[in-house]
């Protein structure tokens, strides 16, 4: 788990700036050197697609290289791809931005989340983050100087942020609401009764929203809520994604932030003295995967969705209740009933039956009692992993069903 | 109902069970759609894809473009199916362009499938020619490609 308290190590010794010093690796950095150790193990504890990304973008983007397209774009990106992508999102979710000054291509939303907290925190800011959450959110905001204030979501209120909960956190000091729905741990998605309400309370008390919605299209019976698509949202949301989950391009590191100019300027200045522009070759290959990739991205979300209510349906049959996760690609059970914390489970499932998960405590405190299981995986690895954990519950002699 | 079958499609082994859970569909129905599918002709077959060449097995495939005089009243079709009935037919097309049929043709060696072309082929009366082209090497077939690439494997084995 991300500790947010300064705590003193042994690597401060005046050399590394005491907030990198300080900031505690992720939660899962003995768990790595653990699984790596294990062999024949079924990964459930990996947070990207099992897919290759589609051919037709791969060629397109072997062909960029064979036109001899090496070079610097613009800092803000390929003019084509910023059409592409204003079209893309006017198209899908009603929201226009103007092409040339309000949309930023980065090097994935990783970089977009860092670049719009470090374009809007002051020393001291405090930005409201929902508890879990993906492990960058607190780090980043520290990172720019911030202050994360989590706030507790549960299988209660499925796991999405309640603005009661954000209000009771308000201070003089709060700047931003950083949401990101679909969850990555937990798989919620926001209906848009909750997005609605978020929304009156960003108004009300004048709070900028930053929006990470990278899994916006690994989404399960459901319309996907953009957030800066809600009445007077545009002006005050900065949108954060990418093409990694929905277009299976991890590794290209390419992403976007649109926002009303103002914001992407100052996101462009810092994105141009530390980044300069995207890679080149990955920006040749969105313009393909926005021009042509729909069918692909259709197919891969009929594959995690059979796949996601395979892994939901087991886990509750074997006695780890799940909520059931309407996005992303993991399932997020509870472990409660075996007697384990999140780690002592997921470490000894490892050790004992070859199955890795990660432990919800990872993603914040309010995990803990939860493990994330990725189902972007096979069919016959998401069977054998739960025969597996099965054996595991029978075998320690928990009673949870 | 499309769903089922994509999925069996992708796996002729999946369960009814299995099936049911990743459609969302009760077991029941699913049956009932396989039953009906397996009667009217919709599934035609379960058939399994096997490497031959890893068990040492090693067929000769020949690729043969057929041009034919049509008849009337039956086109093509009659001549089709004179010669798609061989078993040596593995798979039979028709197609447009500058030849008429064209079909996959399987032997034990390179002379079986010239005696196929030469006896049972070329001499029949609506053929007009025949050009064999044999196969080197195959890359993909019904949608599977034969160095089967571990995509997965490429993954870290954890990241958040």
């Amino acid at each position: 788990m991300l500790n947010t308290k300064p705590t003193a190590t042994k690597a401060w010794d005046g050399l590394i700036s005491q907030k990198v010093a300080t900031l505690p690796p992720s939660g899962i950095r003995k768990f790595f050197d653990l699984l790596s150790s294990v062999e024949d193990v079924i990964s459930l504890s990996i947070g990207e697609p099992d897919f290759i990304t589609p051919w037709h973008i791969r060629e397109s983007a072997t062909y960029s290289l064979e036109k001899g397209y090496t070079m610097y774009t613009s800092n803000s990106g390929m003019p084509e791809l910023r059409q592409e992508l204003a079209r893309y999102l006017e198209l899908r979710y009603g929201v226009s931005y103007h092409p040339e000054h309000e949309i930023l291509i980065t090097t994935s939303s990783s970089e977009g989340l860092d670049l719009a907290l470090r374009a809007i925190i002051n020393p001291g800011d405090e930005i409201i983050i929902p508890d879990p959450c993906y492990v960058a959110y607190p780090a980043d905001i520290i990172l720019a100087g911030g202050v994360p204030i989590f706030v507790p979501t549960n299988e209660e209120n499925n796991f999405v942020i309640r603005s009661t909960d954000i209000e009771a956190r308000i201070t003089k000091q709060t700047k931003a609401i950083l949401i990101g729905y679909p969850s990555n741990p937990t798989g919620a998605v926001m209906t848009k009764e909750e997005a609605d309400a978020i929304a009156a309370l960003a108004k009300k008390h004048d709070l900028l929203v930053i929006s990470d919605e990278i899994y916006a299209r690994l989404i399960y019976g459901s319309e996907h809520i953009c957030f800066p698509s809600l009445p007077g949202m545009k002006e005050r949301t900065i949108l954060v994604s990418g093409f990694s989950k929905s277009h299976a391009m991890t590794g290209w590191r390419i992403g976007y932030v649109t926002a009303e100019r103002r914001f992407i300027q100052a996101l462009t200045k810092i994105h141009q003295y530390t980044m300069l522009c995207a890679p080149t070759m990955a920006q040749m290959a969105a313009i393909e995967a926005l021009r042509n990739g729909e069918a692909e991205v259709e197919r891969m979300i009929q594959e995690y969705n059979g796949r996601r209510r395979l892994m939901v349906k087991r886990l509750n049959e074997i006695g780890l209740p799940c909520f059931k996760p309407k996005g992303a690609f993991y399932a997020f059970p509870s472990i409660k009933a075996t007697g384990m914390n999140s780690e002592e489970f997921a470490e000894a499932l490892l050790k004992e039956e070859r199955v890795a998960v990660v432990p919800g405590t990872a993603f914040g405190s309010c995990g803990e009692g939860f493990v994330r299981c990725c189902y972007a995986t096979s069919i016959p690895d998401i069977e054998e992993a739960l025969r597996r954990m099965n054996r595991f519950i029978r075998k320690s002699g928990l009673n949870t069903s | 109902m499309k769903e089922i079958f994509k999925i069996l499609e992708q796996n002729a082994r999946a369960t009814p069970e299995l099936i049911s859970t990743m459609a969302d569909k009760p077991v029941s129905e699913v049956e009932k759609v396989i039953r009906q599918a397996e009667k009217d002709g919709t599934i035609l077959k379960y058939k399994t894809i096997i490497n031959w060449p890893k068990l040492g097995k090693e067929d000769v495939w020949a690729l043969i473009e057929v041009r034919v005089a049509p008849q009337r009243g039956v086109g093509f079709d009659a001549i089709a199916e004179r010669i798609y009935q061989f078993p040596e037919v593995y798979s039979a097309y028709l197609v447009s362009g500058t030849y008429d049929l064209a079909i996959m043709v399987r032997g034990k060696n390179m002379q079986e499938i010239s005696s196929f072309v030469a006896e049972k082929l070329a001499p029949l009366e609506q053929v007009q020619s025949t050009v064999t082209h044999f196969l080197l090497k195959r890359y993909k077939e019904n949608g599977e490609t034969f160095h089967l690439i571990k995509e997965a494997n490429r993954r870290l084995p954890i990241t958040l």
